[in-house]
């Protein structure tokens, strides 16, 4: 019964919209097997968090009040009054820390199986940006409770920004909203969180998702003769079901970290207040901000904060335009100093993170 | 040219003008022998402002001596030397006590400290002959003398105690007084000290906020509370109104001095009230007095409401710690400890009403955080229930799914 009527409902819109096409691409479309055909999951995983974000974020916004005045007793009014207000939260801030870490596993093995070569420059580059937009989620979030430590992070995270040379000065403004951190700075992080990132990012991935669609998975160079001998797996049902699977153990990693560990709100900011002892930024910040403080005042007569900026732009460009980079490996020659650059990066930001935590 | 004419004559006027401001002999001379006295001039508060050598000292700090000093300090010239202590107070008074003159430095100066000094027990012994008694070179210093508000002078509140302890810690120095010499370890080692010293609180009460500075006196037994109430004034009100007032004015014991002691103040617990070991009720009342039972009940009382209070901290506590958002409970508690330390005030009142009234109020309040902290715990065991339930049935549908793909895949093989 039901199933007619499905079948019904495609047929009225087959007849309009022509989906046979899509219907066919669906049946013939197949997923590569390999010995690494677990890390296609990442993505799906990515995915998956980004639209607990958007559900979550909705339902946020039902009660969330973007003024310095009303931010942090509105939040607290969600966790406490709300039904299940403070499942909702708990659950938009935890899945956003792993849709971030979802994102960072991706890129990674990305990375290392070189998926960014021709003809997959563009998913690279866009999956590359929505990590940043990502990050701009973060860091924009995490000012919205409008709590003494998103405070006093922002105001060191923007004061970083506004170091750039030349145009330092406009950005830390413009992302202010004037000098210091103040009720200006948090409508204006409202407007980026619920706004700007979610349209820029919405249309990044519709853009990364088609791609995927249109190239087909990536295979690692290594795995081209297992992979040629093997048809591959079917995405409907075979693969979808997987996903699926990855989806629900997800939510339910999801729901146990929600509920055992719930975000805390913490104390409302008072931009009159001494900084508190401990700031940190999110913890995929941590690393840059805990090499920033092992840098000198002054290296070779640069201020030392500039240099370790500078640095991490260079090397935040290097991993942007790895496809262009990474030239012998496009020609087929293997590129194993990149592996080498990969894996000592990945350790250096382990290592800074760590430490980020356990040093006082 | 009118113009550059008109600077350089300027100039030179500023320059013809200085010098004769700067004209004063004796520190040039006095420099020179490394006289401290003289060195110690460059920070003084008064060389500062223009008063000389031969302002305080007499003599004549501008004439040419062509080498002989005895013509600048020529009694004939008003040289006096070393002022006697006991012409000290007048020698500073006759600037100190003139409105006028002090007022073209500083409108807000006082000029009532020589009047005071002279009632003080200090002045009236200087008064009797006596040499060793404090006048204002001994706490202000003789040559450079800097602001009672400069954090190094010898008056400024963290350097007052070691100051009056210069001479009243010392046993020689009080021998022929017959004054203990005990005051200033006992305030190091009190809640007022502590505050001073420790904590670096400059409200703190020093020597001087009890006994006065220019007019230093032991306070009397009548006015010790008064004293003692200009900080601690719910507290005095409170005795004020109280049956100790009248018994102790009739028995010529001081008031707050009585229970708290004087220069060893120690931080009051609870258990200074009541019939316990520590009690000071217990110096005076017995068993069987009307006292002895509202010293009890006053006990028993914020007894109670302690008991509360640490009940309801425990079970927010374990709220919180789970995460759990209590800040309205951490409110609720932190308004019980208010009420707790009005009842600790209302003790001066010595009766139970007032102090009952406070801590029912305090343990209304105390329930309510303890009520919060519970409905907490509850909500967060229903939490977990719904947890288990949630991730029963995900995990539920990733075994069927895991099945699903099992049969699918099955007939493939």
């Amino acid at each position: 019964m039901l199933a007619s009527l499905g079948q019904r409902a495609f047929r009225w819109l087959d007849e309009r919209l022509d989906l046979q096409p899509i219907q066919r691409f669906a049946e013939e479309k197949a997923v590569p097997a390999h010995r690494y055909s677990w890390c296609y999951f990442f993505g799906g995983a990515t995915l998956f968090f980004f639209m607990i974000q958007v559900a979550t974020g909705i339902l946020l916004l039902l009660y969330y009040k973007p003024t310095a005045e009303a931010a942090f007793e509105s939040v607290r009014f969600i966790m406490t009054e709300v039904s299940f207000g403070w499942l909702i939260r708990s659950l938009h801030s935890w899945s956003a820390n792993l849709m971030v870490l979802a994102a960072l596993l991706h890129m990674a093995t990305v990375f290392f199986m070189r998926a960014y070569r021709k003809p997959r420059e563009l998913t690279w580059y866009s999956g590359a940006i929505l990590l940043l937009l990502a990050m701009g989620f973060g860091f924009s979030g995490y000012l919205l409770p409008w709590n003494e430590l998103a405070f006093f992070a922002t105001r060191v995270g923007t004061d970083m920004a506004g170091k750039v040379p030349v145009v330092g000065r406009f950005l830390l403004e413009f992302l202010r909203g004037g000098e210091d951190v103040t009720g200006a700075t948090l409508t204006r992080f409202f407007g980026f969180h619920v706004a700007v990132l979610p349209m820029m990012a919405t249309a990044l991935v519709l853009f990364h998702v088609l791609a995927i669609q249109r190239q087909g998975m990536s295979v690692p160079t290594s795995q081209k003769e297992t992979s040629a001998q093997n048809p591959g797996m079917p995405f409907f049902p075979n693969y979808f079901l997987r996903e699926l699977m990855g989806w629900a153990i997800a939510l339910a990693i999801l729901a146990a970290l929600s509920s055992l560990f719930p975000w805390e709100l913490g104390v409302e900011a008072d931009p009159f207040a001494p900084a508190p002892a401990g700031i940190k930024p999110e913890w995929y910040f941590l690393f840059m901000f805990q090499t920033l403080k092992y840098l000198p005042a002054t290296i070779a007569g640069v201020e030392g904060e500039l240099v370790g900026l500078f640095a991490f732009g260079l090397a935040g460009a290097a991993w942007f335009f790895v496809p262009l980079l990474d030239q012998r490996f496009s020609r087929g020659e293997p590129s194993p100093w990149l592996t080498i650059m990969g894996v000592l990066a990945l350790i250096f930001m382990a290592t800074m993170t760590l430490l980020g935590y356990v040093m006082p | 040219m009118i113009r550059f004419g008109r600077a350089v004559l300027g100039v030179a006027f500023l320059i013809i003008g200085s010098a004769a401001f700067a004209q004063d002999n004796c520190l040039d001379c006095h420099r020179e022998l490394e006289d401290e006295a003289a060195l110690a001039m460059s920070e003084d508060i008064h060389a500062q402002s223009g008063v000389s050598c031969a302002d305080c000292h007499g003599g004549d700090a501008e004439i040419e001596t062509g080498g002989d000093y005895e013509v600048a300090m020529d009694p004939a010239k008003g040289f006096i030397g070393v002022p006697a202590p006991g012409d000290v107070p007048q020698l500073c008074g006759r600037c100190h006590s003139d409105a006028t003159f002090m007022h073209r430095f500083d409108p807000n100066l006082s000029v009532d400290q020589e009047a005071q000094y002279w009632t003080s027990v200090h002045g009236q012994r200087l008064r009797e002959g006596a040499t060793d008694v404090a006048q204002c070179a001994s706490c202000h210093g003789a040559h450079g003398v800097i602001s009672a508000r400069d954090p190094r002078s010898p008056v400024y509140p963290t350097k007052i105690p070691e100051t009056c302890g210069a001479c009243h810690a010392d046993p020689e120095h009080m021998k022929p007084y017959g004054i203990p010499t005990d005051q200033l370890a006992d305030y190091r080692a009190g809640v007022h000290g502590r505050a001073l010293f420790d904590q670096g609180d400059l409200g703190a009460p020093t020597c001087n906020s009890c006994h006065g500075n220019h007019g230093a006196t032991p306070p009397g037994v009548a006015s010790v509370s008064l004293v003692c109430g200009n900080c601690h004034s719910v507290q005095r009100e409170l005795f004020s109104g109280s049956p100790h007032r009248e018994v102790f004015e009739s028995m010529g014991e001081p008031e707050c001095e009585s229970c708290h002691g004087n220069h060893l103040i120690e931080a009051p617990t609870d258990d200074f009230v009541g019939v316990g070991e520590d009690a000071i009720c217990m110096n005076c009342h017995g068993e069987g007095e009307p006292a002895y039972e509202v010293a009890a009940t006053v006990h028993e009382e914020m007894s109670n409401l302690k008991e509360a209070m640490a009940e309801a901290r425990e079970i927010v506590g374990q709220a919180a710690r789970a995460g759990m958002e209590v800040s309205e409970a951490d409110l609720a508690l932190i308004d019980a400890n208010q009420t707790l330390v009005e009842s600790r005030n209302l003790v001066h009142a010595f009766a139970t009403v007032p102090v009952q009234e406070k801590v029912a109020e305090g343990l209304q309040i105390a329930t309510t955080a303890r009520d919060m902290g519970l409905s907490a715990l509850a909500e967060l065991d229903y939490r977990r229930r719904g947890l288990f339930v949630s991730v029963f049935f995900i995990l539920l549908l990733v075994v069927g799914l895991y099945l699903k793909i099992k049969q699918i895949e099955e007939p493939e093989k």
